[in-house]
């Protein structure tokens, strides 16, 4: 067991700030477009953290556009160029799926001190 | 050129390729493998080396297992294991065999005992169909026809229910992502069969 926590120490980033579900964090994800490689910034509000090392990942959530987007990035992804937290939110959920059934002013999550 | 070696299933995990893609791997604990005899023609009629792997205590062996050891003059393994490779000469009594001689990106068959399941239903076992569930019927798991009338018996080899797994299976063309010679570990894509500290026996692919 150990040798299998070995590598996987090997892989993680010790850059990742805290942040936790209800945050709002602006994600700098590298893309490749054809030959080009360039940094796509994705912000919006964590509603998932699940798993732990490796494996572990969180999922984003922004309404763009009217269209409600998620996406779900592993926190030690090499792809990820940085994690800034924009906002501390206060909530009372690990999980807040609720926010999917909400638009305008009830999305609204209080900010944490 | 043929390669083989025995390992332990320590189990799985992800890692992060170049390209920053997660991959899925099972990490093998492959070696240091010993040789313990030389299968030559003149003696056995074919050309093999031995390889043991792990060693053992006294206590676990037996007097023919020990007085096999004494006289190839190596140290006793837990686990024995022959390999038909080439330039069998090329190899010596007590030789260590280790992770190092496969390398990322190599093509690797893998061959472990599966993981017991007890006795199953021919469904889950065989992959039969099932019957219909409501609508009066009765007839929800069970088998089907065992075969003609004329006969007037169930020729053998009709698949049924009984045990399941346990079985030695082989996966072939499985990719190597990483070999870590100094801690004797070998990254394979995908899973293997067989429970976590399982014996196994990685040997490069007979289709590649």
């Amino acid at each position: 067991m150990d040798l299998l926590r070995s590598i996987e120490v090997g892989q993680l980033r010790n850059d990742v700030p805290e942040f936790r579900p209800g945050d709002t964090v602006k994600v700098h994800v590298k893309v490749v477009e054809g030959a080009k490689e360039r940094v796509q910034a994705f912000e919006g509000v964590v509603i998932k953290r699940r798993g732990s090392g490796i494996n572990e990942t969180f999922t984003v959530r922004r309404v763009s556009y009217g269209v409600g987007v998620e996406r779900c990035f592993p926190v030690h992804m090499p792809r990820i160029q940085k994690i800034e937290v924009m906002r501390k939110g206060k909530v009372r959920r690990a999980k807040l799926f609720y926010l999917r059934n909400l638009s305008g002013k009830a999305a609204r999550i209080k900010e944490r001190a | 050129m043929k390669k083989a070696i025995l390992g332990t299933k320590l189990g799985m995990l992800q890692i992060f390729d170049d390209a920053g893609r997660v991959v899925p791997v099972t990490v093998i604990q492959a070696g240091p493998c010993v040789v313990t005899q030389k299968k030559t023609k003149e003696n056995d009629g074919y050309e093999a080396i031995q390889v043991g792997f792990v060693p053992a205590k006294d206590k676990h062996l037996s007097k023919p297992q020990k007085g096999h050891f004494a006289k190839q003059g190596v140290s006793a393994m837990r686990h024995l294991k022959e390999f038909r490779l080439e330039d069998i000469a090329s190899y010596e009594l007590g030789q260590e065999i280790k992770a190092d001689i496969f390398a990322a990106g190599d093509v690797v068959d893998v061959t472990g005992t599966s993981k017991g399941k007890g006795f199953q239903g021919s469904i889950k076992r065989h992959g039969f169909s099932r019957g219909p569930m409501a609508h009066g019927s009765k007839y929800h798991r069970r088998n089907g026809s065992l075969g003609a009338k004329g006969p007037a018996r169930v020729f053998p080899g009709r698949k049924g229910p009984g045990r399941m797994g346990g079985d030695i299976v082989t996966i072939q063309g499985l990719q190597v992502v990483r070999v870590d010679a100094e801690k004797d570990l070998i990254l394979i894509k995908g899973a293997i069969p067989g429970a976590k500290k399982g014996t196994i026996m990685i040997r490069n692919s007979a289709k590649a």
